[in-house]
């Protein structure tokens, strides 16, 4: 067989984390790449119809991918991971995925790795036991996961350099987004703050860059008890960032299981900075977000006038 | 844990199905008072409702209403478990409500990591000066009771509604559970149990030929509190009904005993069954729910019904598996989530259009 075989990543959730890391491990076992188009109205239906009524938004849209590459692709690539580190969890739909997608689409090629501590699976192990499904060749999925990671981290070093460059400037007005990464760049359901904040020419602070280990230290602070590795880390980047910038925007999914309870807390203990709580669902029309927004920014120049009246 | 030597500590916890009962005997081994928050009623869900986020799912709302009755009965120590899915951060979320709300009391939760050495460690810490071997043997009273209250409530399910004179059950039920509050001794608990359920199998009782045998599965808590699951295992008796249920608080503790020692332990429990519907584990209590629906399915019960709090992750991991079963072993299953505000009679219509369905499945495949 001569031709290249074609693997399928869905671009929804982790996606938007490990994009690198996937995209350099395929390439270097000489797959060709078949992602998904940002997230559109009939990915989002054909998701909606496929899934569970109740099961959370960026759920459905994986499952509207999924279908999007099923026949364009010769694998499917699925990733479950389930914790990290010790006392760490991720959110339960991570640990479901792999078992939700097959029970959905019942003859899908599967290619998936499972990250567990609490079974001793560690990442680097797993991706050279997928590996070894496709190839033969250890050493040479060994290397491809290590130059994977490498380019990974690299790049979140420049994005941290970016970010902290952005802070600096004075001029501008800048907003910490909290959310997670598949839910702010997401084509459905970020597209638009982002979209409308640039307009405004607001600097947009991503709470999800920022050092890991810090930013974990840091989360003790605002709640001692979170075990969500994803939240964790914005929590602490919150903690990071919170006298740095103008306001805080929450965005999470409706229904979304950790977001509830985490936003809660953030909310309750941080008030001395203007924040608000937008919780998307996928009937989202986009005018009455962007009245929410404009309301919020209002509010933020408002409150910035009253200051420096003050001060004078 | 810090404490003042003058200030006296009355200690409450939330309410689940009749396991108070198997809980004050554990923490009166503590010496302290124990305020007992009253029984769940509508006020209970409207409290709890007010204070909680939006979209968290309903034990969470319970458990707050349960604890704000208790604070106001007098209250000062409150005790939360913990466990996967969003449980392990209620205890968290929920002291910041109330501390929001100007309550004065401290707050204990228990560590994750659920298995029973680690809880008599935990409660032992509240009161250090009590010598442990005491603490134990509470603990080994209350699961007994636990176990007798088990026993009592499974015989009750499958015979409720069946009676020739309804309600005499329940009633002897009651006494019982007065009963044994009070037992202070394995020998008392054991006698207590022999003896009602003696009373209770002479009550005279007339079962339909072709009964219909159901299973429920789901979520622990609305599994086990018959308030936040609008007693739905008391209306498909009075449709003449037998219901299974398998889940129970003791069977949780047997299956998490070997977890520190064995690694996912419980977990690989539940999977064996699951499989081939489930490869990994999805969180909470979801991959149990799989794998019992499972084994109703290949031992011919006639339904399952799979009842969760709206929005529960765990569980709606589960569904597309359960569909699958579902429809692999042509096996009847009704998805049913509950949140603070949907209505009683809706349920029962809807439990009363699958009731109908599965009385028709059944005539058909007989003839």
């Amino acid at each position: 067989m001569n031709k290249e075989k074609r693997i399928g990543i869905p671009r929804a959730l982790l996606y938007y984390k490990y994009n690198v890391l996937w995209h350099t491990f395929f390439k270097e076992l000489g797959f060709k790449i078949v992602t998904s188009p940002a997230t559109n109205k009939k990915i989002l239906q054909q998701g909606a119809s496929l899934a569970v009524d109740e099961s959370c938004l960026p759920v459905k849209i994986f499952l509207g991918h999924v279908d999007y590459l099923k026949n364009k692709a010769d694998y499917i690539f699925i990733p479950r991971i389930a914790s990290f580190k010790k006392n760490e969890e991720l959110c339960c739909k991570f640990q479901g995925l792999y078992d939700i997608t097959v029970n959905t689409f019942p003859d899908l090629n599967i290619l998936h790795y499972n990250v567990d501590v609490n079974e001793f699976r560690r990442e680097s192990l797993e991706f050279l036991r997928m590996g070894l499904t496709v190839c033969k060749n250890p050493i040479k999925i060994f290397r491809a996961y290590r130059k994977g990671k490498f380019k990974q981290k690299h790049l979140q070093k420049k994005k941290i350099r970016r970010q902290a460059r952005l802070l600096k400037n004075k001029k501008l007005k800048k907003i910490l987004i909290v959310a997670h990464p598949y839910i702010l760049f997401d084509g459905f359901t970020g597209k638009t703050i982002l979209d409308y904040l640039k307009s405004q020419n607001i600097a947009i602070i991503d709470a999800d860059i920022a050092q890991k280990k810090l930013v974990k230290k840091l989360s003790q602070k605002i709640s001692q008890d979170l075990y969500w590795t994803y939240n964790k880390e914005l929590v602490g980047a919150i903690d990071l960032y919170k006298n740095k910038v103008d306001g805080i925007i929450y965005v999470s999914a409706f229904p979304c299981g950790p977001d509830s309870l985490v936003v809660e807390i953030c909310q309750k203990k941080i008030k001395n900075i203007p924040s608000i709580n937008i919780i998307i669902d996928e009937l989202q029309g986009e005018a009455g977000l962007i009245t929410r927004l404009e309301s919020f920014i209002d509010i933020l120049e408002y409150q910035q006038k009253s200051a420096k009246n003050y001060k004078s | 844990m810090k404490r003042k030597k003058t200030k006296q500590y009355r200690l409450s916890f939330p309410h689940m199905g009749n396991y108070h009962i198997t809980f004050k005997t554990f923490f009166k081994a503590l010496d302290l008072e124990i305020v007992i928050p009253p029984p769940i009623s509508k006020q209970t869900i409207e409290l709890g409702s007010r204070y909680s986020p939006e979209s968290v799912c309903v034990p969470f709302k319970y458990n707050l209403g349960n604890y704000i009755q208790a604070l106001d009965r007098g209250a000062n120590l409150l005790l939360q478990a913990g466990g996967g899915c969003r449980y392990g951060y209620y205890g968290e979320a929920q002291k910041h409500i109330l501390e929001n709300l100007g309550y004065d009391f401290e707050f204990f939760k228990l560590r994750n990591k659920r298995n029973p050495i680690n809880i008599i460690g935990d409660i032992h810490k509240i009161n250090p000066k009590i010598p442990f071997y005491r603490v134990l043997k509470a603990f080994l009273l209350a699961y007994f009771k636990g176990r007798c209250i088990e026993k009592a409530e499974d015989f009750l399910r499958k015979n409720i509604g069946f009676e020739k004179k309804k309600g005499q059950l329940e009633k002897q039920f009651k006494f019982f559970l007065s009963k044994l509050d009070q037992a202070e001794t394995f020998t008392q608990a054991r006698q207590l149990t022999k003896k009602y359920l003696r009373i209770f199998e002479n009550i005279p009782i007339l079962k339909p030929k072709n009964l219909l045998r159901v299973g429920v599965v789901g979520e622990f808590y609305v599994v086990l509190e018959p308030f936040s699951n609008y007693n739905i295992e008391k209306f498909l008796a009075s449709k003449g009904v037998e219901v299974h249920r398998f889940i129970t608080l003791t069977g949780l503790l047997n299956h998490s005993i070997f977890n520190g020692i064995i690694p996912n332990h419980e977990v690989n429990q539940y999977l064996r069954h699951a499989k081939p519907f489930l490869k990994y584990h999805i969180g909470g209590h979801g991959t149990d729910s799989v794998g019992k629906a499972n084994e109703l399915a290949k031992k011919g019960f006639d339904g399952a019904i799979h009842i969760k709090p709206f929005g529960c992750i765990p569980e709606v991991n589960a569904m597309p598996a359960l569909q699958n079963i579902s429809k692999k072993y042509n096996f009847p299953i009704i998805y049913l989530s509950f949140d603070a505000q949907t209505s009683d009679t809706g349920m029962q219509t809807r439990l009363e259009a699958f009731y109908d369905m599965l009385t028709m499945k059944k005539n058909a495949t007989k003839k």
